[in-house]
């Protein structure tokens, strides 16, 4: 493979004299080793997965020009609970029980799928869309907020927002042991 | 043994090539996962990370070019009292990430980089989020988008890395921020996960 040829070019018995034939194999071992050495090195010393971002866009505070009011048939309203736990309810704060419910494919995707498809069966032309309303408490985690942001993106919802919660959606979820 | 050794260069020059240095990011965050697939830019990016220092939420500011970091420093310690040397800003100005207060830079730039691990960083003091002209964090932000326009002419964008497990309040309070500079646009940097099949 890589050893050196050393046999002599020797006399052979009655022939000529021929010159040592050299060969031109190289030994390869060390170079192979050094290649893999700074292949290992560049593996510990690089990111191969770069992050990921995720587009949030919040509403100006400051313009009260553009208001648009919610109708409250078309609305569903997300509150984040503590515990990686949330509840959700349609239509106005108070005059609907909110349902607990879990993160997660079977959990509040399944609610936004037959929500978004209800309002779509009652309503007609531009107000088919179902507009979501997330309301984060104090004690839901950043892992929260990626999460439904995220679920927005899975089950296409296009209307949404990000709104501070109210006394009434955190005494609610105190009720349900998620503050 | 000549296939070993082209296989190894092979693989030796796709990583050189692929490589990014890794960035010893101060908050150790471990972002939460989502089914975004939008890479993060590497240029024109101010990075805000949240994480936990000495048992507190602590703020970490981070912004890509070094010619903007090392301007919104002077322009920092002119608003808030301070002068730093020549060396003081060259060393600021290849720290990626850093998260310490005003009151503090100073000793933290002249610490040495061998020690520079160990030098307690507790975040940058973003309490303040009704009165920003009292909030460093705020000050950060708007210097360097400052800065940048001065110098590129460009509009940096923001991103927020945030620990999976940190309470809203402490995002909230970034955003609140944010939004008093009339930023309401922003990225959140999570890692991939696959997406449900449809």
């Amino acid at each position: 493979m890589a050893e050196l040829d050393t046999s002599g070019g020797g006399k052979h018995k009655g022939g000529k004299i021929r010159s040592k034939k050299a060969s031109t194999r190289v030994d390869l071992t060390a170079m192979v080793d050094l290649a893999f050495l700074l292949i290992t090195f560049f593996m510990y010393t690089t990111t191969l997965q770069k992050p990921k971002a995720m587009d949030l866009a919040m509403p100006d505070d400051q313009d009260k020009r553009i208001t648009l009011p919610i109708a409250a048939s078309r609305s569903m309203t997300i509150l984040l609970g503590s515990h990686d736990k949330l509840e959700w309810y349609m239509g106005e704060a108070g005059k609907s029980a909110p349902t607990v419910d879990n993160f997660g494919a079977t959990g509040i995707r399944k609610a936004i799928l037959e929500n978004k498809q209800k309002v779509a069966d009652t309503h007609s032309g531009d107000e088919k869309l179902m507009e979501v309303v997330i309301k984060p408490s104090d004690k839901s985690t950043y892992q929260d907020l990626v999460a439904i942001l995220d679920e927005m993106k899975i089950t296409d919802i296009h209307i949404q927002a990000i709104v501070k919660i109210s006394q009434l959606e955190l005494d609610d979820l105190k009720k349900n042991g998620l503050q | 043994m000549t296939a070993m050794c082209d296989v190894a260069f092979l693989l030796l020059t796709f990583f050189i090539l692929t490589a990014k240095p890794k960035v010893d990011d101060p908050s150790h965050a471990t972002v939460p996962p989502s089914t975004s697939y939008i890479p993060v830019p590497d240029a024109n990016m101010i990075t805000i990370s949240i994480g936990q220092a000495f048992g507190k939420d602590a703020a970490f500011f981070s912004v890509t070019e070094q010619d903007v970091r090392k301007e919104a420093l002077t322009e920092m310690g002119k608003k808030w009292g301070a002068s730093f040397t020549p060396e003081e800003q060259q060393r600021f100005a290849v720290t990626p990430v850093f998260g310490v207060p005003m009151s503090r830079l100073k000793s933290f730039l002249d610490t040495d980089p061998a020690q520079l691990k160990d030098f307690p960083q507790t975040g940058i003091p973003a309490g303040d989020t009704t009165n920003v002209n009292n909030n460093e964090l705020y000050d950060w932000i708007h210097m360097s988008r400052q800065a940048e326009i001065a110098l590129h002419s460009k509009i940096l964008n923001v991103a927020i890395k945030a620990d999976h497990a940190e309470a809203y309040p402490e995002i909230n309070k970034v955003i609140a921020i944010l939004g008093k500079q009339g930023l309401f646009k922003f990225e959140l940097i999570t890692s991939l996960k696959a997406a449900p099949k449809k």
